[in-house]
């Protein structure tokens, strides 16, 4: 018995050519580029004992930079969760003379060399700087503090948030407000209780990029952070100094628990992700 | 018809929130760079910008990019093709190997690649015995580079293409089209603004990538010096002007970027318009 099971474009029957050779320079470039290197990695702490590993990733410098590295990374995310969600709210709602400028301003982060927003950023902050010069005398230092390391990560990350929660917010229908506002609740409630509610995945998809963008940024952070060991000292950092001194086992330990944490919660993200949102658009990544 | 947050006030106070805290949080940095590169005058600027070095870190970063987007260009229609015309077991799984660059950190990048290629490493040494040095020298950075921009074709055509879905494709085959006409002819003009993008980003990452170069280059002036290497080093060597020099010339890439991008997300729009 024959079953016509085969809905439209559901299962292609491979009428298409060019499955071998688009399979075969795939998986060479995978293997070749992202998985290969790896291997260098595992091998270096192949030599090592579970103690001697445990040893280098706990000691005092290095759990300080996580600290550092996480709770700045954390402010960030969090400034930025707020932040991001006012700027997609304006928008996407709102019309006003300059918007597609604003609009076009949102990728500036992510098109900027990490490098340029760093040193700028040190510039502008720094006690003769324009910002440094008006904020110092209240009593506020950015530069060289972890605020200034919390405010690099949330310049280079604020697009994610932006972005993510943006296409959801214009995907939202019109009746979804009027049903709030015609059954007679405020704005604020309306937004906490229905609007809110519809953007949750979003935005914390978005925050979590933008928090693990932030554990492993560099260039934004080395000019503006002051580099003080057990101060302001950030994981990514700890790893480019272990490697100047040509302790390539001891950046390999600590550049594998940066590797692992940040792929666990890229993991994390992408099955969040995958339960609520179909389709993230484009943008930077 | 009434929206939540329509009120006059609301509107306005949000708006001018959104405005002044991006305006002091992006444009600021963004003009501050252009205002420290001409601190000192057009002719200080234009000194800073044709010396010898930074000559040379312009034409190794150009070179690098160069030599990045045309790979990145083919692995990305590759894995799109491949992910969005067929189905198979593993599809997930590489769609979900190719985000790796963008959760590891640069300066881990960089390090892989230096204990691999390194004279450390078990392919370095080998290479080693050849008399090949790939780590610090072009090639290290031009891996590197490749490791860190490889997602972003891939990731602006994979989206598009699922949602055109492969119908026209078939169509011609079915005419009996040859293989690489359907592609030239019915597929690469339904894509060919999202590869363009994909590449403009490719591109500014190329041109910008600090961490992972600083890791296997070397950083020796003038010869494996990329722009953003060299405006560190003059920003440590207290030359503030200097760098910003170099670093104008990176905003300006970063500017033209956001206007492609702009022109492209219009055009689509008018596009959706008309359709």
């Amino acid at each position: 018995m024959i079953t016509l099971a085969t809905r439209a474009g559901s299962t292609p029957k491979r009428v298409l050519p060019g499955f071998g050779l688009s399979l075969g320079i795939s998986l060479m470039f995978i293997s070749l580029v992202l998985l290969l290197p790896l291997t260098g990695l595992f091998g270096q702490l192949a030599g090592l004992s579970l103690a001697e590993y445990w040893a280098i990733v706990t000691e005092g410098r290095v759990v300080a930079s996580y600290m550092v590295t996480i709770g700045a990374a954390a402010v960030a995310a969090l400034v930025n969760g707020a932040f991001g969600l006012l700027l997609a709210w304006v928008l996407v709602r709102y019309e006003f003379p300059g918007k597609r400028l604003l609009d076009a301003l949102m990728d500036l982060p992510f098109a900027l060399p990490t490098a340029v927003a760093g040193i700028t950023l040190a510039t502008l902050y720094s006690s003769n700087g324009w910002m440094g010069r008006l904020l110092e005398p209240l009593g506020f230092q950015v530069a060289y503090t972890w605020v200034g390391i919390a405010l690099a990560m949330a310049f280079t990350s604020i697009p994610f948030v932006v972005r993510t929660v943006q296409p959801v917010l214009e995907d939202l229908p019109h009746e979804v407000d009027e049903a709030a506002l015609t059954l007679g609740a405020s704005d604020g409630t309306a937004f906490r209780r229905v609007i809110l509610p519809h953007l949750w995945p979003a935005l914390v998809t978005g925050t979590g990029l933008a928090f693990v963008r932030s554990l492993g940024e560099f260039g934004a952070i080395i000019f503006i952070a002051g580099n003080m060991p057990y101060e302001t000292e950030i994981t990514a950092l700890m790893i480019f100094v272990k490697l100047q001194e040509y302790d390539y086992v001891g950046a390999s330990a600590i550049a594998s628990v940066v590797l692992f944490v940040s792929l666990a919660l890229l993991l994390v993200i992408n099955i969040w992700q995958g339960r609520f949102i179909k389709r993230l658009h484009g943008g930077a990544g | 018809m009434q929206r939540i947050g329509d009120a006059p006030r609301v509107r306005r106070l949000l708006v001018f929130l959104a405005v002044a805290l991006s305006g002091l949080f992006l444009l600021l940095p963004l003009v501050a760079i252009f205002a420290q590169a001409f601190a000192q005058g057009v002719g200080v600027f234009w000194s800073n910008v044709s010396n010898e070095y930074t000559v040379a870190a312009i034409g190794l970063t150009l070179f690098i990019a160069l030599l990045t987007i045309p790979v990145c260009l083919v692995f990305g229609v590759a894995l799109a093709w491949l992910v969005t015309r067929f189905r198979f077991p593993g599809r997930r799984i590489l769609q979900t190997l190719i985000d790796i660059p963008f959760a590891v950190s640069p300066v881990v990048a960089g390090l892989i690649y230096l204990l691999l290629y390194g004279r450390t490493g078990w392919l370095g040494s080998w290479l080693d015995g050849y008399d090949i040095q790939l780590m610090f020298a072009w090639p290290g950075i031009l891996m590197v580079t490749i490791f860190v921009t490889c997602p972003f074709v891939a990731r602006e055509l994979i989206p598009l293409m699922q949602a055109q879905g492969s119908r026209e494709e078939e169509a011609a085959v079915t005419l009996g089209a040859p293989g690489w006409t359907v592609f030239r002819r019915v597929t690469l003009p339904n894509i060919r603004w999202a590869l363009l993008y994909g590449v403009i980003l490719t591109n500014a990452r190329a041109v910008g990538e600090f961490g992972a170069v600083s890791v296997v280059s070397g950083a020796i002036r003038g010869q494996t010096n990329t722009l953003p290497l060299h405006l560190e080093q003059l920003y440590q060597d207290y030359n503030t002007v200097g760098a910003f020099a170099s670093a104008s010339l990176l905003a300006f890439i970063a500017l033209l970027t956001l206007v492609a991008k702009a022109s492209l997300e219009w055009r689509a729009a008018r596009r959706e318009v008309h359709a």
